[in-house]
């Protein structure tokens, strides 16, 4: 007859490894692993695409200061937070952010849909001396972003590696056609590896984020990828309620 | 030299524990220094002088990294080793690999904090070490395994004690943690930049699951080991109820690893999944006072050591602060609640709650036991013991009282409308009215810190008082043959 007795755990260390692993490791496979199968996790929306070689530069300057420390890049289903930050944030919109950089905090406004909310203009100004916009302000001055110049020597190595863990960008003419017939020609352009260091470039000139087109700045890079902040998807296209089913 | 002849037939291999003790003291000086500052960057916000190096985003890492890792882990490192060595009877096993485990970790945390500073963070709560770092700790974590284990193997009694059991629990989530938390493509092999593997919706369960899981095993698990271990010894009484040790211990290692998402409420995560998370949050709050209950009660009969031994006093309030803790935490994970409090300092309070009066006040009593026997001597004074206790808790009372106010206030500021519906308060008006309670807590995180400084001061007045006594002992038998 099988009578259990928990002295068997406690006088052999394998059976206890054994036991404890198995009780360990059930919790984040049922919770975890689904979440790669199930369909509805990520919707499917128009718009959403990976960032351009600047943008994702910019991405890169945030994660370094530790933005997300201080600001959410996740609005949740409230009144207050529609009236203040606009529409809750999809899953779908940052499907191509590695890290993800939802945040836990806000000792800061979210910054999901910050997007094209202010000029260029303000921003600077704000990451420059950020009291001198918001008084109350106690974020950090960021003044050596305007005078440090962007590094994009290495921008085609960072692109690669995140073809690598899954976003889109393409190297070859095969990959280039897909990014073509999935988000545009225009789109398409901006995520072609060989062309990155000629399209971060060109953005920095045509968009002049930091009001100094002789150099491409830091601040280019992180005003670029501010900018872009929950502008992707149009959510005039969609019903109100579209989004529900996926919650 | 003839200390170093001595060491390889001793008992027990103390040494390690020596050294671990010494950079639990360094590590938590430094990370409650760090604390310090940056809690005042946010009421002062004139601390950031400018320089990149010293701003809240980048010293933030450095403040969790040095007292979660450097502080909390050399501590678990320290007491682990001893409570194996005396509980299974036997030398720790392997002291080649627990020297390694030694200087490994010791790398690991200046190493972090080092790359932090300079800009390199792979953007994931508590684990913003880049990969060759993140490297360097699986070696480091899988030697732990070995030694704890192999030490096990040779123990000379049947019975594997309880403390022990936590310990393991924790080397093997921790190892399980960090390898899934930390799958990223470095941008090449010499840089430190990665990205990780998983996105957006993936990416934050995984790193929740880990972030979570970080508190209930590393910073939870092994310190009931601690509790275990200590508060008996201390008492001078067996643990209160060893049927509830069992209970308690497969109840937490279960319930706490589906935890992790209630982080995550009310974000694009599907529901299924943080109301699964909140189901077992609420669950959780059985084990985690069955386990406070273990610990206070081994009390009973000897409730009069409270008046007189202020080490017993650190551990039952580290007790009551974990119970106090793990009835909040269940509370916050109710969606509603959760709606209000997250985002805000409540968050940060409720940790600190858990860290400064749970985490930071059973090691105090611990290494306040340990060291008079690691050194074979007293402790130097007795007395500021006790100002340490009386400094570690007005100071964890002030932090988490700002933070409930400050949270609480914010989160309602936050969702306050005027008569036509709309918002009542900009963002900017609820940042300025949090000054005062910025301020606040910055100064009960100094009342800890001056805690913490007078016991590396105690302490080592207290090694310096072992080493006079140990030469004093070596010359008087040359005195006596003159």
């Amino acid at each position: 007859m099988f009578n259990f007795k928990h002295e068997w755990i406690e006088k052999n260390v394998g059976l206890m490894l054994i036991a404890t692993m198995i009780a360990i490791s059930i919790g984040g496979l049922v919770e975890i692993a689904p979440l790669f199968f199930i369909k509805e996790t990520v919707e499917k929306v128009d718009g959403v695409r990976p960032y351009t070689p600047l943008e994702s530069r910019g991405r890169d300057i945030y994660v370094r200061e530790g933005c997300y420390l201080c600001h959410s890049q996740m609005i949740r289903p409230f009144r207050d937070e529609a009236l203040r930050y606009g529409h809750y944030s999809l899953a779908a919109e940052s499907k191509y952010d590695h890290p993800f950089q939802w945040g836990s905090k806000r000792t800061g406004p979210d910054l999901a849909r910050v997007g094209n909310k202010y000029s260029n203009d303000w921003h600077v100004q704000h990451l420059i001396d950020p009291k001198s916009m918001v008084p109350p302000s106690v974020m950090p001055r960021y003044p050596w972003l305007q005078t440090t110049a962007l590094d994009y020597s290495d921008i085609a190595e960072r692109l690669k590696a995140l073809r690598q863990v899954g976003v889109p960008y393409s190297l070859t003419q095969g990959e280039y056609d897909r990014n073509v017939k999935d988000f545009g020609a225009d789109v398409a352009a901006t995520l072609h590896i060989p062309d990155a260091q000629k399209n971060l470039i060109a953005q920095a000139q045509s968009g002049n984020f930091d009001g100094d087109r002789s150099n491409v700045s830091e601040m280019d890079a992180l005003v670029a990828y501010l900018q872009v902040l929950g502008t992707m998807v149009d959510f005039s296209k969609y019903d109100n309620d579209e989004f529900v089913k996926f919650r | 030299m003839a200390a170093v002849g001595v060491a390889g037939t001793e008992q027990y291999n103390f040494d390690i524990v020596r050294k671990f003790t010494i950079m639990a003291l360094v590590w938590g000086a430094v990370g409650m220094l760090v604390g310090v500052y940056i809690a005042s960057e946010l009421a002062w916000p004139f601390l950031n002088f400018d320089l990149p190096y010293i701003t809240f985003g980048r010293l933030r890492p450095v403040h969790t990294g040095a007292v979660i890792f450097g502080f909390g882990g050399s501590a678990l490192f320290a007491t682990s080793y001893y409570v194996v060595q005396r509980t299974c009877q036997t030398r720790l096993f392997g002291d080649g690999m627990a020297s390694f485990t030694f200087w490994g970790w010791q790398a690991v945390i200046v190493l972090a904090a080092l790359s932090y500073v300079m800009g390199y963070s792979q953007g994931r709560e508590y684990a913003e070490m880049e990969w060759p770092i993140d490297l360097l700790i699986e070696v480091v974590w899988v030697t732990y395994l070995i030694v704890f284990v192999g030490t096990i193997m040779r123990r000379k009694q049947p019975h594997i004690y309880v403390a022990n059991w936590f310990y393991l629990s924790f080397i093997l989530a921790t190892a399980l943690l960090h390898t899934f938390n930390n799958l990223a493509v470095p941008v090449s092999l010499f840089t430190l930049k990665s990205y990780s593997l998983f996105a957006g919706t993936q990416d934050a369960m995984t790193q929740w699951w880990y972030g979570h899981n970080a508190v209930g095993f590393f910073l939870t698990a092994a310190f009931l080991g601690m509790m275990y271990y200590f508060v008996p010894k201390q008492a001078g009484r067996p643990i209160y109820s060893y049927r509830l040790s069992i209970v308690h211990f497969w109840a937490l290692s279960f319930l706490y690893m589906w935890v992790g998402a209630h982080h995550l409420h009310w974000t694009a995560l599907p529901d299924w999944t943080s109301t699964l998370a909140a189901t077992f949050s609420i669950m959780l709050l059985l084990p985690s006072w069955g386990g406070m209950i273990n610990g206070i009660m081994t009390l009973s009969g000897a409730w009069d050591k409270l008046r007189t031994d202020p080490i017993m006093r650190f551990m039952i309030v580290a007790l009551s602060f974990y119970g106090m803790s793990t009835f909040e935490g269940p509370m916050m994970s109710l969606k509603d609640v959760n709606a209000l409090s997250h985002y805000t300092d409540w968050t940060v309070g409720h940790v600190h709650s858990g860290a400064l009066g749970w985490v930071a006040m059973i090691s105090f009593g611990s290494l306040y036991h340990l060291i008079p026997k690691l050194w074979d001597t007293k402790m130097y004074s007795e007395k500021l013991i006790n100002i340490h206790f009386w400094l570690a808790t007005i100071g964890t009372l002030l932090y988490i009282t700002a933070m409930w106010i400050s949270g609480i206030m914010q989160g309602l500021m936050w969702r306050a409308f005027d008569d036509f519906g709309n918002l009542q308060y900009s963002f900017a008006e609820s940042v300025a009215a949090m000054h005062p309670f910025y301020a606040m807590r910055a100064i009960g995180g100094m009342f800890f810190l001056t805690g913490m400084l007078l016991m590396v001061f105690n302490t080592y007045m207290t090694i310096r008082q072992s080493n006079s006594q140990a030469s004093k002992l070596e010359i008087n038998p040359a005195k006596a043959a003159a």
